[in-house]
């Protein structure tokens, strides 16, 4: 795509751009249900995922939106790279872009890893996993395509995100997004998770789970790092967050029902989300996972420089 | 050997001179301004269109010798404080090892006047180790040469000893200097706590975080009767603290870096480590309030904290980055703007960075009084010239204005009669060590 060498995050994107890799996206859903999975689009491309951050979906999406499109991915994965060894962020990305990979996916607990490395690797494009508590544009790209798929258009819907919003690069990533898309956000969560000044987003910001309920075309729940929880003495215990923040029968009956679901996962169950509600009609969070190889295969074509009629 | 600094604009803040005139130099002391009876002289340096004042004083450098000498050390330091003008800079305890005893801030004198560019005053540590635990023998350093008390780096966090370390250095009239910084409230945050933290995702240094311990410590340095002097003040909040503290007739000083009144933390947008110190650069708001700050005289001092780092301990990513700014060749343009914008004339500036310092740690230095030391800092208050970082004389690179015009000039620095720097370079024989 032009004008596109990098995805860092939303915040470099504009809504044509949004809107070109969620309908790119939808273009590829197909493939995925077809019994022979493949399209030789990205055939000669190397891809390479590096995660210095624990996952499993993210990196197993951006793996089978890779090879469904016939690119050659590489995994690395923190616990076996060369960083265990003491070599630095840096000489690690530059060692695999001397490699001549196209694509590095970078995931790393690090807000501004990719904008960090692209500064020194010149030939390649990087696609933000996921940094720190910064962005997570393709997640954002998943859920616009599931909403989508829900309602055609994201244009004038309520989405609550509730939970740690502080450590949350998903909810950054939303709150970018939807000014661009023309949807809001209300946010929910105790002071103790919310991030300075987060109102100056355009976001509603509630502390009272409930009183957020109505009105909302979404429920976007955001996984609970329990450790960190209690650690950082965020919240006293799992048992008052789930009370609190939880999302229930009860409560998403008030949402009312036509209002959907969604989690980027992994899902706790009994801690942000309880089982029945997990699996509800109004879940929508298997779609997130099916649309999220899709979106990952629209990116990865756009930054192989693919995919665009001009 | 006669030195005349002809036709320069002499501004002396200690002795109120403000005037066009000559100034002359005999053995090393200053000898007379204006007319003189000094005879021919030896050599002349014409200093048209120039200001003339004292050699600066930068009361808070890092010259991490001993211990980090890739970072910087006291040559390279001496050398980037007279390309900045400064004739005289106290260096700070937390080399390797730490200045906690004397043998430690002797051989730092000892190699800076080896070095022979620039005076150099170590400020001893307060607590051993800087553990914040037991206090050193501050009665020794002192002998030693140690100017003033600090852990600067690491806060006196601990408020039983910061109370005993105040008590104890009142006693013997020694000043603490704090590195204010409640770290309970600043964690593992790499700028400061805001928009700017909340749009990068990176954890932040809330400004409580130096409001709390400041105003914890004015209580303790009015229970002790001590000299409390703040670093590197930030804040909004904090200058506040201090203005009421100095109403109330308590020993309270602070000084100012430049990037605090310079620069805000939009600086670090895009995840600029060069723009990454502690404190960190706060808002507007706060740089506005430093700045007024400096006017009213509740800040007495401009010291940089310049901190120099390798390059590897930058470029490893916003958050990872070490924290500091070099700041000793930038110091003086970068106050100039003060005056630009009306903020203080010309010679209450120049008594920040000469006078005043000299006056809070009894240096004898920062004055162009007759007999006094011939350290002096000429320069061209209107001339522009881009920084580049690879010319900066001090082994740390790291600065956010690499690339940037400055306004204002060193031409001369003049080290006890001697000139050490001249138009760029350093000259005499320091240039040949």
């Amino acid at each position: 795509m032009k004008g596109m060498k990098h995805l860092f995050g939303i915040a470099g994107l504009e809504r044509h751009q949004i809107e070109y890799l969620v309908n790119l996206g939808d273009s590829f859903i197909d493939i995925n249900r077809r019994p022979i999975k493949k399209a030789p689009t990205l055939r000669g491309k190397t891809i390479i995922n590096l995660f210095f951050e624990n996952s499993t979906r993210t990196r197993t999406s951006f793996e089978i939106a890779g090879k469904r499109l016939s690119a050659d991915v590489i995994n690395i994965s923190a616990s076996t790279s060369a960083t265990k060894k003491g070599e630095t962020l840096l000489d690690t990305a530059l060692t695999l872009a001397a490699m001549q990979p196209h694509v590095v996916v970078i995931r790393h607990s690090l807000a501004g890893t990719c904008e960090f490395l692209a500064e020194h690797l010149e030939h390649t494009a990087i696609v933000n996993a996921g940094d720190g508590a910064h962005e997570h544009p393709t997640q954002i790209l998943t859920d616009l395509l599931t909403m989508k798929q829900a309602w055609g258009s994201p244009e004038g819907k309520v989405i609550t995100i509730v939970g740690d919003i502080s450590h949350s690069r998903v909810a950054r990533s939303h709150l970018l997004a939807a000014p661009k898309m023309g949807y809001r956000i209300r946010l929910v969560a105790p002071k103790t998770l919310l991030p300075s000044q987060v109102e100056r987003y355009g976001c509603e910001v509630f502390h009272d789970f409930d009183a957020a309920l109505p009105g909302s075309d979404a429920v976007y729940m955001l996984r609970v790092q329990t450790e960190r929880l209690t650690d950082s003495c965020s919240f006293p215990s799992i048992r008052e967050y789930h009370e609190a923040y939880g999302l229930n029968m009860k409560r998403l009956r008030a949402a009312g029902s036509d209002c959907l679901v969604m989690h980027p996962g992994p899902m706790n169950r009994g801690v942000e989300i309880a089982t029945d509600v997990a699996d509800s009609l109004q879940s929508r969070v298997l779609d997130q996972v099916e649309m999220g190889v899709a979106i990952r295969m629209a990116v990865l074509t756009a930054m192989c420089g693919g995919g665009e009629t001009e | 050997m006669i030195l005349r600094i002809q036709n320069g604009h002499i501004i002396d803040p200690a002795n109120g001179i403000d005037r066009i005139a000559d100034l002359w130099v005999r053995d090393g002391v200053i000898a007379a301004i204006g007319e003189s009876d000094c005879g021919p002289a030896d050599q002349t340096i014409d200093a048209g269109g120039c200001i003339v004042c004292p050699g600066l004083i930068d009361m808070h450098v890092h010259l991490r010798e001993p211990g980090q000498e890739w970072k910087e050390d006291i040559a390279s330091g001496s050398r980037a404080a007279v390309a900045g003008g400064v004739t005289s800079m106290c260096c700070m305890p937390n080399t390797g090892p730490h200045i906690d005893h004397a043998g430690i801030a002797l051989q730092i004198i000892a190699r800076a006047k080896q070095v022979g560019l620039c005076n150099v005053y170590p400020i001893g540590a307060v607590t051993k180790n800087l553990d914040g635990k037991e206090l050193t023998e501050m009665r020794e350093l002192s002998r030693a040469g140690c100017v003033a008390f600090s852990d600067d780096g690491m806060p006196i966090w601990h408020a039983g000893v910061m109370r005993k370390s105040l008590e104890y250095a009142a006693s013997f009239g020694f000043m603490i200097i704090q590195h204010a910084e409640e770290k309970m409230l600043t964690g593992n945050g790499a700028i400061n706590e805001g928009w700017v933290s909340t749009q990068l995702g990176v954890a932040g240094m809330p400004a409580v975080g130096e409001d709390s311990m400041i105003a914890r410590d004015i209580m303790l340095a009015e229970l002790s009767g001590a000299r409390y002097h703040v670093a590197h003040i930030s804040t909004k909040g904090a200058v506040e603290l201090v203005r009421q503290a100095r109403g109330k007739g308590l020993k309270v000083t602070t000084e100012a870096a430049p990037h605090h009144f310079a620069l805000t933390e939009e600086a670090v947008l895009g995840y600029n480590a060069d723009a990454k110190m502690s404190p960190p650069l706060r808002t507007e708001e706060d740089r506005l309030a430093v700045i007024e700050g400096l006017r009213d005289g509740t800040i007495d001092v401009i010291a940089t904290d310049h901190a120099p780092h390798h390059e590897d301990d930058k470029r490893c990513g916003l958050s990872c980055a070490a924290f500091g700014i070099v700041g000793l060749e930038t110091m003086l343009p970068l106050s100039l703007q003060l005056v630009r914008d009306q903020v203080l004339e010309m010679p209450r500036l120049l008594a920040t960075m000469t006078c005043n310092p000299a006056r809070l740690l009894g240096l004898k230095a920062g004055t162009l009084s007759i007999g006094a030391e011939a350290d002096i800092c000429i320069f061209d208050p209107e001339k522009k010239w881009t920084l580049d970082r690879k010319k900066l004389f001090s082994k740390g690179k790291n600065t956010p204005w690499h690339g940037m015009e400055m306004t204002g000039q060193v031409t001369h620095t003049i080290k006890a009669g001697q000139p050490v720097f001249s138009h760029g370079a350093i000259v005499g024989e320091a240039a040949y060590e």
